[in-house]
């Protein structure tokens, strides 16, 4: 990828959101870093052939470096190279069974919980990797959230699966959680409409709307990371507009890495987009420059819709 | 298929072949069927018998058991004597709690047991462990129940309840008691409640787990906030399936419980169930047509009933609460 473009292809949406968001984290080191074109470490990292890339920029919240992912004897991931900036959006595409979603699943460990799978090479999470013995997976999950495509509401009411999390981690108190709740609907767009009915099953919502309460879920457990697998994908347009907006308001505030089938919602909610094929990482890039002018022959047969 | 050119020398043997194909089929879905009916049609000469010996009788030279003595007396009366040749007495109520005593012992160690065990089995258990535990518990229920009866009287009872509560604390254990009994029920029911509520346990779609994992939530979170909850119709209705073997069980309880009806509620007595009461008379020599023997039906109503109440019960709690997942 060319360093020059990189910084004139920016997305328009990006440089605000980043500025904006800048105040409500307090990243200890983030104030540095926002001068420090995220694109940088982007570029070094894009390269597919595991050139050095330039991780130590402040502004990374994920570095993943030479990972390897394995189904018992079947390899899934090649070599994947690939930094996350801070509160921005990635996109990760590609065909099917190219192995995005398996790599989505790697950022949270959740792969974990799959017998005979294994993983070799290091994820960083702001510096520590999350592969480390020492690791706790459990409070590694409630920094890095995670939607699926199949909305997952529990049997219980819209508040309790809301309180999930936050019980997990030890909240008790009523007035904490109805806090808790109450701001995570709202920054789910959700809180208007479920408001009265909070005690309500959760089943009973509509599709969008389960959709939307699995993100507010994620959120009251207060994540860095979100971790959208398909998040739209089983929605009608209307709700699957209402998802993307909210990930065009989250992004303020949190680093999401999303998987989609669908590249005009990834060039509509995403800065920048990596491109899977085969289990190994073609490129990756600041979206608007991959969708135009991509610098891989595969990248551009698959955005064109020559296969996949 | 007429229309179909074919020669006209093979067109009657392709005639022949067509119908006997059709006969064939018509044929295999009678027999098939034949076997579906038979448990049905079993069950209901089993009610006829029932209700024609104990409630009333269609021949008018025979009475049944109502016909002599009124449910009233039957639902209200506290003794149970109708080996008695004065002072018959024909109140429920002894055999009712000898069962609902057992049947109550066994649901405290089987049903907690057997959850814990499907819990194990679906969530815990590595792909391995689970094909080798699972079939051996369902030898567990391949055991003759007659095993597990003397299983309670020379083990449980003299190495187990004896030596914890007669020379521990001072209780005393009669060699015949509901509490030896009620406890191999339990065991009984163990493989049926593990197997039925594993199967409910894994239906839950693994989405629902990864969402609780997601949520940083530990294998043991995920089990009992998510996954059981969600299938707790299943589960209650294993719970309540495998109540209704319990009550129904005999062999194990006749030979543990013994056959001393009494209206205590002291595990450590002996104490007789309506089971062990039916098979008390029948292995007997009650003359037929006497009112014992036809207390008999009675007695086996009372247990179709309830059982049967049971079954409805699990059915319609499996429908009513059943959650869908897309």
């Amino acid at each position: 990828m060319n360093q020059p473009s990189q910084n004139s292809t920016k997305p328009e949406s990006d440089s605000p959101g980043l500025k904006q968001s800048a105040p409500l984290e307090e990243t200890a080191n983030n104030d540095e870093s926002t001068n420090a074109s995220p694109k940088r470490s982007l570029v070094s990292g894009s390269n597919f052939d595991r050139s050095k890339p330039d991780n130590k920029n402040a502004s990374t919240m994920i570095d993943v470096r030479d990972v390897n992912f394995y189904y018992g004897d079947v390899q899934a991931l090649f070599n994947v190279n690939l930094t996350v900036p801070e509160k921005s959006v990635m996109a990760l595409i590609g065909p099917s069974g190219c192995g995005k979603s398996t790599f989505l699943r790697t950022l949270n460990r959740m792969n974990d919980i799959i017998d005979g799978t294994r993983v070799e090479g290091t994820i960083k999470l702001e510096n520590q990797n999350i592969y480390d013995p020492t690791i706790d997976v459990v409070a590694l999950r409630s920094r890095v959230g995670m939607v699926f495509q199949k909305s997952t509401p529990f049997p219980k009411s819209i508040f309790d699966n809301i309180a999930f999390g936050p019980r997990l981690s030890g909240t008790t108190s009523k007035s904490k959680l109805t806090e808790i709740v109450e701001r995570s609907l709202q920054q789910a767009a959700l809180w208007d409409e479920v408001k009265d009915r909070l005690s309500d099953s959760a089943m009973a919502l509509s599709g969008g709307q389960q959709q939307r309460l699995c993100i507010a879920r994620t959120l009251a457990t207060n994540p860095e990371v979100i971790l959208m697998d398909e998040p739209a994908s089983a929605l009608d347009p209307a709700s699957t507009a209402r998802i993307e907006d909210l990930i065009f308001e989250l992004r303020k505030q949190y680093t999401i890495v999303i998987v989609t089938h669908n590249m005009q919602q990834a060039a509509r909610v995403s800065q920048y987009t990596a491109f899977f094929y085969q289990g190994r990482l073609i490129e990756v890039g600041p979206t608007k420059e991959l969708f135009t002018n991509p610098t891989e022959k595969q990248t551009e047969d698959y955005i064109t819709g020559r296969f996949g | 298929m007429s229309s179909s050119p074919s020669p006209p020398s093979t067109d009657r043997s392709l005639e022949f072949r067509r119908t006997w194909t059709r006969t064939r089929e018509q044929l295999i879905k009678f027999v098939l069927l034949l076997c579906a009916l038979l448990s049905i049609l079993t069950t209901i000469g089993i009610l006829y018998v029932l209700l024609t010996n104990a409630v009333y009788s269609p021949n008018s030279k025979a009475t049944a058991f109502f016909q002599e003595v009124s449910i009233w007396d039957f639902v209200t009366d506290t003794k149970w004597t109708p080996q008695y040749a004065q002072d018959r007495h024909f109140g429920i109520l002894p055999l009712l709690i000898g069962t609902l005593k057992i049947t109550g012992i066994a649901a405290l160690i089987g049903l907690p047991i057997g959850l814990a065990g499907a819990v194990y089995l679906s969530e815990y258990a590595a792909p391995r462990t689970r094909n080798m535990i699972k079939p051996t518990l369902e030898v567990l229920a391949g055991i003759p129940t007659v095993v597990y009866g003397y299983f309670a009287l020379i083990f449980i009872t003299p190495y187990i309840l004896r030596p914890i509560f007669s020379d521990l604390l001072g209780f005393e254990v009669k060699i015949f008691n509901a509490a030896s009994a009620g406890i191999v029920v339990g065991i009984m029911i163990i493989p049926m409640v593990s197997s039925l509520s594993e199967d409910v346990l894994r239906s839950v779609p693994r989405s629902l787990r990864e969402a609780g994992y997601a949520l940083g939530g530990t294998r043991f979170d995920v089990s009992t906030k998510i996954v059981v909850p969600a299938a707790l119709s299943g589960i209650i209705a294993s719970f309540l399936l495998a109540i209704s073997r319990a009550v129904g069980e005999t062999m194990a309880v006749t030979i543990a419980a013994g056959l001393y009806t009494s209206n205590s509620l002291n595990p450590f007595e002996p104490s007789q169930t309506m089971t062990a009461y039916i098979v008390n008379v029948s292995s007997g020599d009650t003359p037929v047509g006497s009112i014992e023997y036809k207390s008999l039906y009675a007695v086996a109503f009372t247990l179709f009933l309830a059982t049967l109440a049971m079954n409805i019960l699990s059915q319609w709690v499996l429908k009513r609460f059943r959650e869908e997942y897309q």
